[in-house]
């Protein structure tokens, strides 16, 4: 009886935080629908604000895009190899590096950005260009990508496994082909599903960064919260969930593949 | 091949000294089994030989003419079997079989024949398109010796190759194993620190302790006339008689026993299946322990020397604890050998 009662109550405390985040999700959402938002449903549904949208916005998702894509090679040439040296020199210096790559984590996206702009301000191509709000989400996504592949190599004897494969005739170069990277894919797929979410959604730093020119996804939503129409920041934030949701549950999934291995 | 080391030591780089100027000699086809207690430096030498550590610099270590000594290890065309196998996790077991052909660049169908041909030796057919996950020790086993050895290595390095597995399993797998290495007909080293397997498996033995070969020889050999304390010791736990020695007779707490030949400075050894209980034994002890072990008896003796004395008694009856039974030993079981520093 009194174990009812405390599910009941359960359930109505998870129904009710559910609702708290749902239901702003979903009157946006339907905003964005909506022909005119003053009047409500009532006045119809349109798709009318989504191709405005895509009008107005379009360069953003495909810079958003091409920047997350950018930001997960360069990531992966730089995390993989670093992840692989961490995990095969273990040791007080190693921890410490790790450490060191993680400190973007500590320091707020605002502070890292003006850091940038006080180093490359100066700069004006490289300033102006795509590859300086790269060079923001890189040392910010960085770290994700390198703990998530330690992580799976980590697990596992690396040393022997690559002993072994030497012994078979297998150079430096063939052993990190054929061993190390096939082994640590878990780690790998997760990092890169985690760059790719961070660098699409992120805001703080990209905002300092961006120029007029230059507007990322998260950075376009909130310039058309500030100067559009109800209805197309709406369907603006419609259209955020639609690339970023997907990606989130991947990303989700995969975390989950890797950690399992890696336990 | 043949393999010869000349003056190889292996110093690590925290100083620890884990091997010494170290002389080993491996005939062609011969299998040697490196043997000694845990910590002795077996691993190490075994990977010096590999090319997976670099010895010290006047080490010397030729394969047949060839001085292979700053040869990288994916160079050496040596199989190793590792103690945890590291088989690779990402490949299937015929794929782990034919890694070692693929790194020599055979043709496909050049590697899926000697692969089925290894398989095939090592009855691991039916496992073939299994992955590595899903094997037993056993099989693991089997599959790190085939991959091992699928290359045609001209040195078959194997460290402590049944030490993972369980007890039950270790024998039938060692008995096993020294088939298979017989059939491969390839010069092979072994490491253990199990004195049966040695035993069962190599041709000759190399005893080691604290980083130095001691002794080798045949089983036989070590068995019969160990030059040290140590070798007497490990290989067929022989028991010390603690006494004093003069000339030719040797004083213990139970009473006198005439020596073959003068023991002056000399600790001497006795085996268990070598201590008779007789009527008329010039011994007397104390029965402390009767262990029925089917075809015989083993009985621990209190009284005659301090650390005590077991006996293998093959007799229709034991002698019951707390008797007093009567020892003799024959003068020529008795092994006389200089007491050592350091011997373990
Ligand atoms: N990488 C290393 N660094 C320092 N000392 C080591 C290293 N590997 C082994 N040793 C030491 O060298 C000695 C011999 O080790 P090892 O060859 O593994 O012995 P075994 O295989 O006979 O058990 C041991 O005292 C061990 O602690
Ligand atoms: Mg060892």
């Amino acid at each position: 009886m009194l174990s009812s009662k405390t599910k009941i109550l359960q359930l109505i405390v998870t129904l009710s935080a559910c609702a708290f985040l749902l239901v702003p999700t979903i009157l946006s959402v339907m905003a964005g629908v909506t022909a005119n938002y003053f009047k409500g449903i009532s006045s119809g549904l349109t798709l009318k604000w989504i191709y405005r949208v895509w009008e107005l916005y379009a360069d953003s998702i495909f810079l958003s895009l091409w920047l997350a894509f950018a930001c997960l090679i360069c990531t992966l040439i730089i995390g993989l190899p670093a992840a692989y040296g961490l995990a095969r020199n273990p040791g007080w210096l190693s921890r410490l590096l790790e450490e060191f790559i993680s400190l973007p984590l500590a320091v707020p996206g605002l502070a890292l950005a003006l850091a940038l702009l006080q180093l490359y301000g100066s700069m004006k191509g490289f300033r102006a260009s795509w590859t300086f709000i790269l060079v923001g989400h890189v040392l910010y996504t960085l770290p994700f990508m390198v703990r998530s592949i330690l992580a799976v190599l980590g697990a596992m004897d690396l040393k022997t496994l690559e002993e072994g494969a030497a012994t078979l005739g297998a150079s430096p170069w063939q052993r990190f082909r054929d061993i190390v990277v096939p082994n640590a894919m878990p780690g790998i797929l997760a990092g890169a599903l985690t760059v790719v979410t961070l660098s699409i959604g992120e805001f703080n730093l990209t905002w300092m960064l961006h120029t007029p020119y230059l507007k990322t996804l998260p950075v376009g939503l909130a310039d058309s919260y500030a100067s559009m129409r109800l209805e197309i920041a709406s369907a603006y934030t419609l259209v955020f969930f639609v690339l970023i949701v997907p990606l989130l549950m991947a990303m989700q999934w995969a975390s989950a593949r890797a950690q399992r291995i890696a336990k | 091949m043949t393999l010869r080391l000349t003056n190889t030591a292996k110093t690590y780089p925290d100083g620890t000294k884990a091997l010494l100027s170290t002389e080993l000699s491996v005939a062609k086809g011969e299998i040697v089994s490196l043997l000694g207690p845990s910590g002795c430096g077996k691993t190490t030498l075994l990977r010096i030989i590999a090319g997976l550590e670099k010895p010290d610099a006047s080490s010397e270590i030729w394969f047949d003419d060839d001085n292979v000594t700053t040869l990288p290890v994916e160079r050496r065309q040596v199989g190793m079997v590792f103690q945890s196998y590291a088989l690779f996790p990402n490949m299937s077991v015929r794929a782990n079989i034919g890694y070692g052909l693929k790194m020599q660049r055979l043709s496909k169908p050049e590697i899926d024949a000697r692969v089925t041909e290894v398989l095939e030796m090592c009855q691991l057919q039916p496992f073939a398109g299994r992955a590595i996950t899903a094997l037993s020790g056993g099989q693991r086993q089997r599959v790190a010796l085939a991959r091992a050895i699928a290359p045609r290595p001209r040195l078959l390095l194997l460290d402590e190759p049944l030490s993972a597995l369980d007890a039950s399993l270790r024998e039938t797998l060692r008995d096993e194993l020294a088939i298979l290495l017989r059939k491969f007909d390839i010069t092979a080293i072994f490491v253990t620190h199990d004195q049966d397997e040695a035993m069962a498996i190599a041709d000759r033995v190399a005893v080691m302790s604290h980083g130095r070969v001691v002794q080798s020889g045949t089983p036989e050999d070590l068995y019969r006339n160990p030059t040290s304390a140590f070798v007497a010791g490990f290989v067929g736990n022989a028991m010390t008689l603690r006494g004093r020695v003069k000339g030719s007779t040797l004083h213990l707490d139970g009473g006198v026993l005439p020596l073959p030949k003068d023991g002056t400075g000399q600790t001497v050894f006795v085996r268990a299946e070598d201590v008779r209980i007789v009527e008329d034994g010039p011994l007397r002890g104390k029965v402390e322990t009767v262990t029925f072990l089917g075809t015989h008896y083993r009985i621990g003796l209190s009284g005659i020397t301090a650390e005590g004395l077991a006996s293998i008694h093959s007799g229709q009856t034991a002698p019951k604890v707390g008797t007093t039974v009567h020892v003799a030993v024959e003068p020529a079981a008795l092994m006389l050998l200089p007491e050592e520093a350091g011997a373990a």
